[in-house]
């Protein structure tokens, strides 16, 4: 396993390295600079800033000089917010998200798998038709619509909970949470029902049966584990719906995470933001893959056996 | 209390649980609202401002953005600082005197200005932070407001060393300034955070971390306590200030609002006293639901559409006529553009101090005759309704530029027969393409005064500048702006200026469409803030938190 942990490693370099280089070039190919604005800055102005971020520099040497930079792990100065380094913006901001899209992902996972198994258990009853009918509407309302809704009520109308924010009290966590998990929490629901009602009519648990252990337990110890394999394999996938997810998140609820430097970095053409942010992205999606393999193995010995 | 409950605020919290103490211990006298008063009166005075997007720096020679400019207003003071109305008064220095050429500044520098941490302010402060933005080494954006300084585009375009900019400390209060030229708006610039003085020790010592809260050393009236990028920056009173005495608020907390609706949301909620920006799209449902705490206030700027001179079929001078007079402004204003904004048939904004406002000659004509005119024009630049002109309206992607654009296509269509083609950019695009000028036709643009005087709105147009996206360009133009610039009489510069802004509206290089408006909501008790007396913000929108209290 751990030959298998350094392969898949090792494996990941020339990935981040075409990450790097295409979205290197890719954001320089984008019209625009990061120092136009509407009103734009006199000649002299524009010569001096360039020089100071070394954009006069040509093309291929701004490349070899970042990628040098990165390989220290210095992302550089963000362009637009001058006061910082990419790098400090991202540690900053990803407890922030990585708290979010945890909670997300944590909470879909109990949640889904809770109600997925209930409507397999309950095949074709109405409460396996009610999970089912709310999976399908929390997959088809995608989350700029529901995170506005569940604000107006519970924000605005019932002043239940905050609006938006973070860091200044726990309940500004529970909305955008949520929000986020609603529709991994119908996702997982709905694979985890499906697998499940495979797995309850499969030969080794017609075998428990018989031989007499206690339902609660040949669901919990025995089906389950076999039933979740399809929503562990999910997680992957998952984890980058929920990053992309907390793009839309972030911006709705004003959270201080690392999915609205994307966008913003997009828009300000803040090259050295934008990349940073893909690089680790990129990073964080490769080791969570990895990470879903493992335990992929744990649970099942002939993936483990390969 | 709505807006004490809400506030997640530690020492908020506090007072609560002390006032709730407070009533158990007291019995009946809690039950009576006199009883409480006191209690409020010692609770800390904190506003909560929606303020647009994270700034991009809290470096005053580096900042640029106006999220920023609103929290450099509160934690430094330049030379001089604004009253409510955004009327020039003393700040840093209680008093000056400019030389009869008008080309050297005398300023006094108070005895009491101080630093945050209780260093005087000094003369030379200001001639460092002014050598630090005009040194091409800071990549100062705004370090051309400073021009009027003698050897400032020397010293930026790096033909200079910074150490010859044209001001002087002559003693630890006495700052003298030269200018190259006379610049009546020259107090006017000094209002902008570039101008404002830094403490040379801690820029020196910290590097690019000074302005952290644990490094920065400012000298207004509130000193920065809290730096969370994306989540608020916490502003606290600074008891150094020399005017300490007169600021009310124990701490302004800034947010950034990038959403307009989630903005208005949080308004709603509780958790801020003070938006940014309304959306727009929800301005009829504020006008029947909160109207009392919708303020609305004329800005110093303008919308219009500009028409690229150098390229057929805009470099005729009836067409662009023609398509200017089309424009039903009224309609625009009654349908789509619904805050209140002003129909513009000038380019400088009017009600400038000293300026007689010029509009287009087509001013008191009805829209009707404007029609007829203008189809008359049409036809004489060879088009007609059989034989019609096809354009391209081109605009950054925005909701409202596109409503805007679509009405007015409608317009050119209806009244001229021309086939109207919408293009949208994404923001950088776009300017990119109207600076190229190679694809453009009609485009829009938006142009915001930086001080309170029309050259900030004429300096655009002189065939050499380079935010001049029409390719106008007149000799005569260039000439009255440049005799305007040596000017020192008030008002024979003023005339000078008013020639000029005849010249450039005659040959409609632009269609000028609204003058802008603030627009904020405001909780009802927030005060401090009327400019007019009438309910309205001032017009440059610089609301100091120092004038500001909450009383309920």
């Amino acid at each position: 396993m751990l030959g298998f942990t350094l392969k898949r490693l090792l494996g990941a370099i020339p990935t981040l390295f075409i990450i790097v280089t295409l979205s290197f070039f890719l954001i320089r190919t984008a019209p625009g600079g990061p120092f136009d604005k509407e009103r734009s800055v006199p000649p002299e102005v524009a010569a001096n800033l360039n020089a100071v971020y070394h954009l006069d520099e040509p093309l291929w040497m701004q490349y070899g000089r970042y990628l040098g930079d990165v390989i220290q792990g210095d992302f550089g100065p963000s362009f637009q917010y001058r006061d910082f380094t990419v790098t400090e913006l991202i540690f900053r901001g990803f407890p922030v998200s990585l708290t979010l899209g945890g909670s997300a992902i944590f909470l879909a996972l109990i949640i889904g798998t809770t109600l997925g198994t209930l409507a397999a258990l309950k095949q074709n009853s109405k409460l396996d038709y009610a999970v089912m009918a709310t999976a399908m509407t929390g997959i088809t309302i995608p989350n700029f619509v529901m995170a506005p809704l569940l604000t107006l009520v519970f924000g605005v109308y019932l002043r239940w909970l905050p609006v938006g924010g973070w860091e200044q009290g726990w309940d500004q966590v529970v909305l955008p949470v949520i929000a986020l998990a609603l529709p991994q929490i119908a996702y997982i629901a709905r694979l985890t029902r499906g697998s499940m009602i495979e797995v309850l009519r499969s030969n080794f648990v017609r075998t428990a049966r018989a031989k007499g252990i206690p339902e609660r337990i040949m669901i919990t110890r025995h089906a389950l584990k076999a039933g979740i394999l399809p929503v562990v394999s999910y997680l992957g996938p998952a984890s980058a719906a929920v990053i992309t997810g907390s793009v839309v998140i972030e911006q709705i609820f004003s959270i201080p995470g690392i999915g609205r430097y994307f966008v913003q970095g997009a828009l300000n053409r803040d090259y050295t933001l934008v990349m940073g942010v893909v690089i680790f992205y990129g990073s964080l999606i490769i080791l969570f893959n990895l990470l879903v393999d493992l335990v992929y193995g744990l649970l099942d010995p002939k993936v483990r056996m390969q | 209390m709505s807006f004490i409950t809400k506030t997640k605020d530690g020492l908020v919290h506090g007072f609560l649980n002390s006032s709730r103490a407070f009533l158990i211990g007291t019995g009946l006298l809690a039950s009576s609202m006199a009883a409480l008063a006191p209690v409020s009166a010692q609770a800390e005075m904190v506003l909560n401002r929606g303020n647009g997007s994270e700034p991009g720096s809290l470096d005053p020679q580096i900042s640029e953005d106006v999220p920023a400019s609103h929290i450099l207003r509160d934690l430094y003071e330049g030379l001089v600082g604004e009253a409510p109305s955004g009327d020039i008064v003393p700040g840093d220095a209680e008093s000056w005197t400019v030389s009869e050429d008008g080309l050297t500044y005398t300023f006094k520098i108070r005895d009491d200005a101080k630093w945050t941490n209780g260093e005087p302010v000094t003369a030379g402060d200001f001639v460092y932070a002014w050598q630090r933005a005009v040194d091409p080494k800071t990549g100062s954006e705004y370090s051309f407001l400073l021009a009027p300084i003698k050897n400032a585009e020397d010293i930026t375009a790096g033909k200079k060393d910074p150490s010859e900019l044209g001001a002087k400390a002559i003693d630890d209060k006495t700052l003298e300034v030269d200018l190259a030229g006379p610049t009546p708006y020259f107090l006017g610039l000094l209002t902008h955070s570039v101008s404002y003085p830094v403490y040379k020790p801690a820029v020196e010592k910290f590097g690019d971390q000074w302005t952290r809260p644990d490094n920065s050393v400012t000298n207004g009236a509130f000193k920065l306590i809290e730096w969370n990028p994306q989540s608020r920056i916490v502003l606290a009173k600074n008891d150094q200030y020399w005017n300490a005495d007169s600021v009310k608020l124990d701490k302004v907390i800034y947010y950034p609002t990038e959403s307009t609706t989630a903005e208005l949301k949080r308004y709603r909620a509780g958790e801020l006293d003070w938006t940014y920006e309304v959306p727009n799209d929800q301005i009829k449902w504020i006008r029947d639901n909160m109207n009392d705490e919708f303020v609305v206030s004329n800005y110093l700027g303008v919308y219009y559409y500009g028409f690229n001179m150098t390229k057929p079929p805009f470099d005729n001078a009836k067409l662009r006529e023609a398509f200017s007079l089309a424009i039903n402004r009224d309609i625009l204003m009654d349908k789509i553009v619904t805050a209140g904004e002003v129909p513009a048939y000038s380019y400088v904004v009017p009600g400038m101090n000293g300026y007689d406002p010029v509009y287009v000659n087509f001013k008191d004509m009805t829209q009707k005759e404007r029609n007829e005119k203008a189809y008359k024009l049409y036809q004489e630049a060879g088009y007609s309704k059989d034989n019609p002109l096809t354009v391209e309206i081109r605009y950054n992607t925005n909701d409202n530029h596109k409503k805007i654009a679509i009405a007015i296509a409608s317009m050119w269509k209806s009244v001229l027969g021309a086939n109207v083609n919408l293009v949208n950019e994404e923001f950088k695009v776009f300017l990119e393409t109207r600076k190229a000028k190679e694809k453009t036709q009609v485009f829009r643009a938006g142009w915001i005064g930086d001080y309170n005087d029309p050259n900030t709105f004429l300096e655009l147009w002189k065939s050499d500048s380079g935010l001049n996206d029409t390719g106008f360009a007149d000799p005569e133009y260039d000439k009255l702006m440049d005799e305007a610039s040596k000017e020192q009489d008030s008002a024979k510069r003023m005339k000078l200026l008013e020639s000029a802004e005849r010249i450039f509206l005659d040959a409609n290089a632009v269609a000028p469409i609204y003058h802008y408006v603030t627009k904020h909501m405001i909780k009802p008790y927030v005060k401090g803030w009327d400019a007019d007396g009438k309910g309205h913000v001032n017009v440059l929108d610089h609301v100091r938190s120092q004038y500001l209290y909450i009383e309920k």
